[in-house]
């Protein structure tokens, strides 16, 4: 019994009781990312507007405290993101589905960031948000046009759909990020 | 002591700890994971305590700190969150990117938030948002103004206060809630204090506050009021109606008692809104007046105060209304409170200058205040009484201020000295007990501005007391002996020189004055020569005159060139008498700021090197021009063209400024940089259309060497056309010796961008003579509407035409007035050019009317006041002139006589350097 508390607690220990878990949640305006967080923290969803600057929010997940910083997407706040990258233990990129036009900035923002010497090795999680408007792209649609598989070696890395209202995908992502984290 | 003590804090251990360097390196905890609310909040602490105490960040240091501020909202603890926004609110304004936190702090703001950081959130916010948001917040303000939380409402009064001036038309909606946040029955606060109940200035009487019983006013402050009131006052005040109504809703009738405005500040803002809706609008003086009487009888003292203060200070105000404030003054005046006390002295002791006889009831008590153990209360107790007192009390008060000069600041002591400097013009027979005590304090020690308020009352005493000149120039001498003060020692040296001459006794000076040129620094001893030379100069004794040559002489082996220059100078005037006309004797002075216009275009011109600077093109003004253009504040006025209405104009240009302004506009156009520089523009712009038309035009004329330029400035008042290939045609009118060369157009003209500036630019054929003439001038251009959606201009347009008044090239454009003496200077152009001609002037009703129309004409400088003519029948006009482009001064003598019904007949006697210059008059008269 003491043996096996004590196995647990070593593969838990990087995590102590006062050690906050630092999530970037990142990606274009409107792609989702607030709906995201409120729905994470209290499991409501919020009426929101756009984000000037971010929010800043502790999501308690399967006993884990989660700090969640969600920074605004427009481009004129995009600059400031990279203030916000040290000390990062895992990234979530929000992108929304159904808007087919800016797929492509939204690959060249999410490269530029990866690129930063400061978020090197940290896990990325990759939401397609917005599965159930009609029209939206498939997360294996989305996962091909960012052209991850074989270019990104230096990090853990998956590509999921979500939808943040009906809260789906959501948990099975966060799921994901933990094992990620513990792995690395 | 607690001062002393945290002045030594600041020498010591803490000027290590408190240093920006220390704590930007140690801002590292922002980034820790988990972050510590303490050790934060203790650095944050540091960083607010050195913006206080007047420390800089630079934008790069201070938007580092700000981020790394913006860190720590990751963390709930409500006293750290305090402090990060009070750090923000003071980072805010020199660091960049700053609405990085407008989410976070909007969250904050959220009327269902219990926390108790909300109005931190809210009066941060003011700090950051950018005007266009103020809209997007709206909701929150409105809410948050008329919170039952005072606190919060406060925030949010202050906040819109502050955004106000951003964005007006949004923080205009809010009045309805600022009124209720006026009128709310304080319902009590957790956050209000006691202070402000019944104490005008808190830090002077807190100990005895509590003994005093007025506690009339609850436990709350009701400083809601007050700010609500300010943010009522902002959104009103251009009103002027609204704030009458305003004051008169809030004022709560004749007697005060109706007022809903508990707060005592509230009230004293009141009295000040009223105090200035009265010096407005006279109409309703008397209603004001009686709200603010009733103030007078106001349980808070601080409201007396002001009420009293507000009384005291209205102009033109009657000794029967001062009786009621004076009587409120005075019983303030044996409080027991040293704050009342010097409010009350402070007040009297201004009000004393305009209406000493009504202060003076209060005597009695001011006596006593002499003694008093506030030295500030004493002394402005000793100088009301200055001035209220008669002849007789003066000496025994001297004798008793001079008891306790040394106890003073130098603040205070310039005070008194003033107080004293007018007295001695008021009481001249007690010059004597003056002077002495003047003397007195003049050798203690102290600071600059003391000294100079002691020196400058010795000038006004030599100046306007006769009898005491020799004392006070002597006792400047004993003081230049020993004075640390560059600047004055050199003032002292020059009024030694303008007065010490015509002394019965010169030469009791000349050794204090030589001993400056043995003892003291380089600028003094060049000051002093300048003095010695003026007594060597000016006196009529021969043997002093020896002696100052030999001193002189002296001077000449100077370690210092400017001494040295200044000694050779006048040791050359010596040598030649007629050259101390000119520089001892001279009462003419350069036009500084032309000179300095010129100097800084003969400096620009890399060809102009090659010739010495003509020194002779240069206007002069005489010495008591000069006085006057030295106390008059240097502003340049915008050379717009057809100005449309100022709020508040500035004191107009002199004309030398006006054209230093208009030769660097002319050196931004690229076309003009061969004509040289520009040798004389018009002094103002001659309008060529009505003020009130759709399009405005006037013209500035400038003259170059070989070239005359016309400057149009062209306005379009009509918001939705553009003008493009905007031009001025001109058309002589006769033989006018000017060949046409180009034209610059205006590409396009909005409303907005109105006035437009376009040149015309002619050869002048032979460059020696003056050309002058009259042209008729049409506006041309094309006219184009603009799309109301795109707020582009149509593609198509018509051409279209509009005529302006015609515009004359006259003798005033190449004219420019200068000070003579007129006498010495007509004699002196006797052997130049003698021009005499008669004229008769028919329409002219009469002489001053002459004077005026010939001095338009000529653009010359009278002379003496002869432009103003002393007889109705005969008088003679003597002006004197600058004829631009090396044409040389130019000097007018006209008589005249006027005979009713036959106007002004007139004899013109020119006398120029230059024959040009001569006839360019005469063709301007005729």
């Amino acid at each position: 019994m003491g043996l096996s508390f004590s196995s647990l607690f070593s593969s838990l220990a990087w995590w102590s009781k006062d050690k906050d878990v630092r999530i970037l949640m990142l990606g274009l305006d409107s792609a989702g990312k607030t709906t995201i967080l409120y729905r994470l923290q209290i499991g409501e969803v919020v009426s929101t507007i756009p984000t000037i600057g971010f929010n800043v929010e502790t999501v308690e997940y399967k006993n884990i405290k989660f700090q969640v910083w969600d920074l605004g997407g427009q481009s004129s706040i995009r600059p400031y993101w990279r203030c916000y990258f040290p000390n990062t233990s895992a990234i979530i990129y929000v992108i929304d589905s159904s808007d087919h036009d800016r797929i492509d900035t939204s690959r060249s923002e999410l490269l530029t960031m990866l690129s930063e010497e400061e978020l090197a090795g940290a896990p990325l999680l990759v939401f397609c948000n917005k599965q159930d408007v009609e029209g939206a792209l498939k997360p294996e649609e989305i996962s091909e046009k960012l052209g991850l598989a074989g270019g990104e070696k230096g990090r853990e890395w998956s590509v999921r759909g979500s939808c943040a209202t009906k809260g789906e995908g959501l948990e099975e992502g966060l799921d994901w990020l933990v094992n990620a984290i513990q792995k690395k | 002591m607690s001062l002393a003590s945290k002045k030594d804090e600041e020498s010591g251990l803490s000027t290590y700890y408190n240093n920006k360097t220390t704590v930007i390196q140690e801002a590292r905890v922002f980034n820790d994971s988990p972050i510590s609310p303490r050790k934060c909040r203790a650095l944050l602490t540091r960083i607010v305590y050195l913006l206080y105490v007047g420390e800089t960040f630079t934008t790069q240091e201070a938007t580092t700190l700000f981020f790394g501020t913006t860190k720590l909202f990751q963390h709930k603890d409500s006293a750290l969150r305090q402090m990060v926004y009070l750090a923000i609110k003071e980072l805010a304004t020199t660091a960049e990117d700053v609405i990085m936190v407008t989410s976070s702090i909007m969250k904050d703001m959220q009327p269902n938030s219990e926390v108790i950081y909300r109005p931190n959130a809210i009066r941060a916010l003011c700090r950051i948002i950018d005007p266009s948001m103020a809209q997007g917040v709206e909701r929150f303000f409105k809410a948050a103004i008329v919170d039952k939380n005072t606190s919060i409402s406060s925030a949010a009064l202050v906040s819109a206060y502050h955004l106000f001036p951003a964005a007006k038309d949004v923080v205009k909606r809010w009045v309805n809630e600022a009124q209720e946040a006026v009128n709310a029955k304080g319902s009590g606060s957790f956050f209000g204090s006691n202070t402000g109940g019944n104490s005008y200035l808190g830090w002077g009487s807190s100990s005895s506050s509590t003994t005093s019983g007025y506690q009339a006013i609850p436990s709350t402050s009701y400083i809601t009021q007050y700010h609500a009131l300010g943010l009522l006052y902002l959104i009103r005040q251009q009103d002027r109606m609204a704030v009458t109504k305003m004051i008169q809703q809030l004022g709560g009738g004749k007697t005060g008692s109706g007022t809903v405005l508990k707060s005592p500040l509230a009230l004293c803002m009141l009295i000040r809104y009223a105090a200035k809706v009265m010096e407005e609008d006279p109409n309703v003086q008397r209603q004001m007046l009686d709200l603010i009487e009733g103030w007078l009888r106001h349980k808070s003292d601080m409201v007396n105060l002001e009420a009293a203060r507000v009384i005291c200070e209205l102009k033109n105000v009657s000794p029967a209304q001062l009786q009621k404030p004076i009587a409120v003054l005075q019983l303030f005046l044996s409080s027991p409170k040293s704050s009342l006390r010097f409010a009350a002295t402070r007040t009297l002791a201004n009000l004393a200058l305009l209406h000493p006889t009504a202060v003076a009831t209060c005597n009695l008590e001011l006596e006593q205040l002499i003694s008093d153990a506030n030295r500030s209360v004493a002394t402005y107790a000793i100088t009301t009484l200055l001035k209220t007192g008669n002849e007789a009390s003066v000496d025994r008060l001297i004798k008793q201020i001079t008891g306790f000069m040394s106890e003073i600041s130098d603040e205070f002591r310039v005070i008194i000295v003033d107080a004293i400097r007018s007295l001695c013009l008021k009481f001249p027979a007690k010059h004597a007990s003056m002077l002495s005590f003047l003397s007195g304090v003049l050798r203690d020690e102290g600071g600059y501005d003391f000294k100079r308020a002691v020196v400058e009352a010795m000038f006004d005493m030599i100046k306007f007391i006769g009898d005491c000149k020799e004392q006070a120039l002597s006792h400047l001498c004993e003081f230049i002996e020993d004075c640390e003060f560059t600047k004055l020692s050199v003032r002292i040296l020059h009024l030694l020189g303008v007065e010490g001459p015509k002394s019965p006794q010169p030469t009791k000076y000349i050794r204090y004055i030589y001993n400056r040129v043995v003892l003291e620094n380089a600028t003094v001893r060049a000051a002093a020569v300048s003095s010695l030379a003026k007594f060597g100069l000016n006196s009529l004794d021969d043997k002093l005159s020896k002696s100052i040559k030999v001193l002189l002489n002296r001077c000449l082996d100077d370690v210092d060139d400017e001494v040295r220059d200044r000694a050779a100078m006048y040791l050359k005037v010596y040598q030649e008498p007629p050259l101390a006309d000119i520089y001892v004797k001279e009462e003419s002075v350069f036009s500084l700021s032309a000179l300095e216009s010129k100097l800084v275009s003969y400096l620009s011109d890399p060809e102009a090197v090659a010739e010495s600077f003509d020194v002779s093109s240069i206007p002069k003004i005489s010495r008591a021009q000069a006085a006057k253009e030295a106390s008059r504040p240097s502003t340049l006025e915008t050379l717009g063209a057809p100005s449309t209405s100022k709020a508040a104009t500035p004191p107009p240009p002199t004309a030398a400024e006006t054209q230093s302004a208009y030769a660097s506009q002319l050196a931004e156009v690229p076309e003009f940089e061969t004509y040289g520089t520009v040798l004389n523009s018009s002094t103002k712009p001659a309008q060529l259309t009505e003020s009130e038309t759709e399009y405005q035009v006037s013209v500035v004329k400038h003259i170059f060497r070989e070239h005359v330029v016309f400057q149009f400035n062209v306005s379009n008042t009509i918001p939705d056309t553009v003008l493009e290939q905007v031009s001025v045609v001109m058309q002589p009118q006769g033989e006018t010796g000017l060949t046409e060369d180009f034209l610059v157009p205006i590409p396009q003209l909005s409303s907005a961008n109105s006035p437009g500036i376009m040149y015309y630019s002619f050869t002048r054929d032979t460059p020696e003579e003056y050309p002058i003439g009259s042209f008729s001038c049409v506006l041309k251009f094309v006219s184009k509407e603009v799309d109301p959606s795109t707020g582009e201009p149509e593609a198509e347009g018509y051409e279209d035409e509009y005529s302006l008044e015609d515009t004359e090239l006259s003798a005033a454009d190449y004219i420019m007035p200068t000070y003579v003496t007129f006498a010495s200077e007509w004699d002196r152009l006797r052997g130049g050019v003698n021009v005499t001609e008669t004229f008769s002037l028919p329409a002219m009703d009469s002489l001053k009317a002459a004077c005026d129309s010939i001095i338009e004409i000529l653009n010359m400088q009278p002379l003496g006041g002869s432009e103003d003519p002393q007889s109705p029948t005969v008088h003679t006009l003597q002006l004197s002139g600058l004829v631009a482009g090396g044409g040389g001064k130019v000097l007018v003598r006209s008589r005249m006589t006027y005979a009713k019904g036959q106007g002004v007949a007139l004899e013109l006697a020119i006398r120029a350097e230059k024959q040009e210059s001569a006839n360019l008059v005469v063709a301007a008269i005729m």
